[in-house]
């Protein structure tokens, strides 16, 4: 307990927290893209065209990892904000406001991919069902939080009001994650269970599972890359960013 | 499977591919932005530098 203290205080200081992130960075970049050529190769290659929706279905193996990425991210800023909001900081507010365009770009990426599954199975690219509806709402929600993150002069004050509305935008999470229980949607129900049997076969599903690790840790190399650099900016006036910035300077 | 009938997906190909061409595309350019930020935060910043040490030798003649 004592060592979660130490560390706790200890990542809580940018400079520490910037060391860190830069030795883990390149590894947990490395570990994605090897998780990925595995997860893709079998998605795309060895898995078996499916009976129902043909080749057309392999779109699940980007499609469904993102979606997840998109509350996960959702839930680690929620995390975030909260420390934030309590025991203001700083390390906090930069994990969850660098975290939101990371989020917004895989919540993107659910709805774009989606839409291009929607149309030769549902023959449409688009319908106001829940679990769309509830999907783009969030994409909406992490916006916001990017907007009024910068409408601020001051960013600790922008950061300030950006946690709060990520802390009344939980509500947003189960209405998703449950959309295809509540309501009758045309989006099909969930296939992967953590509990229980899943309603795909090992083949398929093992890829599926290689490319959620595989996006996990991309999140953490590009939160770590964004934190950086703005702890940089957030820090500019310090000693030890001067640092840096000349130690660059002579190595260029 | 050869690489024609890989690469056509089943006729399914214009929906699959540009999916994991935006997935890709999405995420270089996320990955890419940090960097971009941290050499423009640091090349400012040296840029104040030089002009405080510009004002301080200035003032000390």
């Amino acid at each position: 307990m004592n060592k979660l203290v130490y560390w706790y205080h200890k990542l809580g200081s940018p400079p520490t927290f910037y060391r860190f992130a830069g030795v883990l960075r390149p590894w947990c970049l490395a570990i994605a893209l090897i998780l990925a050529v595995i997860g893709l190769y079998g998605g795309l290659y060895l898995a078996p065209a499916d009976y129902q929706q043909g080749d057309a279905y392999r779109i699940i193996f980007i499609h469904v990892p993102s979606a997840w990425m998109s509350l996960f991210i959702y839930g680690v800023m929620a995390v975030a904000a909260l420390v934030a909001v309590v025991w203001r900081m700083k390390m906090a507010e930069v994990i969850a406001m660098q975290s939101a365009p990371i989020g917004a770009a895989f919540t993107f990426i659910t709805l774009c991919t989606g839409s291009l599954w929607g149309k030769p199975m549902w023959g449409t690219w688009w319908t106001w069902d829940a679990r769309l509806t509830s999907e783009l709402v969030l994409l909406f929600i992490y916006l916001g939080i990017i907007g009024l993150f910068h409408a601020f002069e001051d960013r600790r004050h922008g950061a300030r009001a950006a946690c709060f509305l990520i802390l009344v935008g939980v509500v947003n999470l189960p209405i998703v994650h449950y959309s295809v229980v509540w309501w009758n949607t045309l989006h099909q129900g969930t296939t992967v269970r953590i509990f229980g049997k899943s309603n795909i076969t090992t083949s398929m599903l093992w890829p599926l599972l290689v490319m959620m690790f595989s996006t996990k840790f991309y999140y953490a190399a590009s939160l770590f890359g964004r934190a950086r650099a703005d702890l940089l900016d957030l820090e500019s006036g310090k000693a030890w960013v001067k640092q840096i910035a000349s130690d660059e300077e002579a190595r260029s | 499977m050869s690489l024609h009938e890989f690469l056509s997906m089943g006729g399914y190909a214009q929906y699959v591919w540009p999916a994991y061409a935006l997935f890709f595309v999405m995420l270089i350019a996320d990955y890419l932005a940090a960097g971009t930020r941290r050499r423009r935060v640091l090349k400012e910043l040296r840029g104040r530098m030089a002009r405080q040490k510009a004002r301080e030798a200035r003032r000390r003649s």
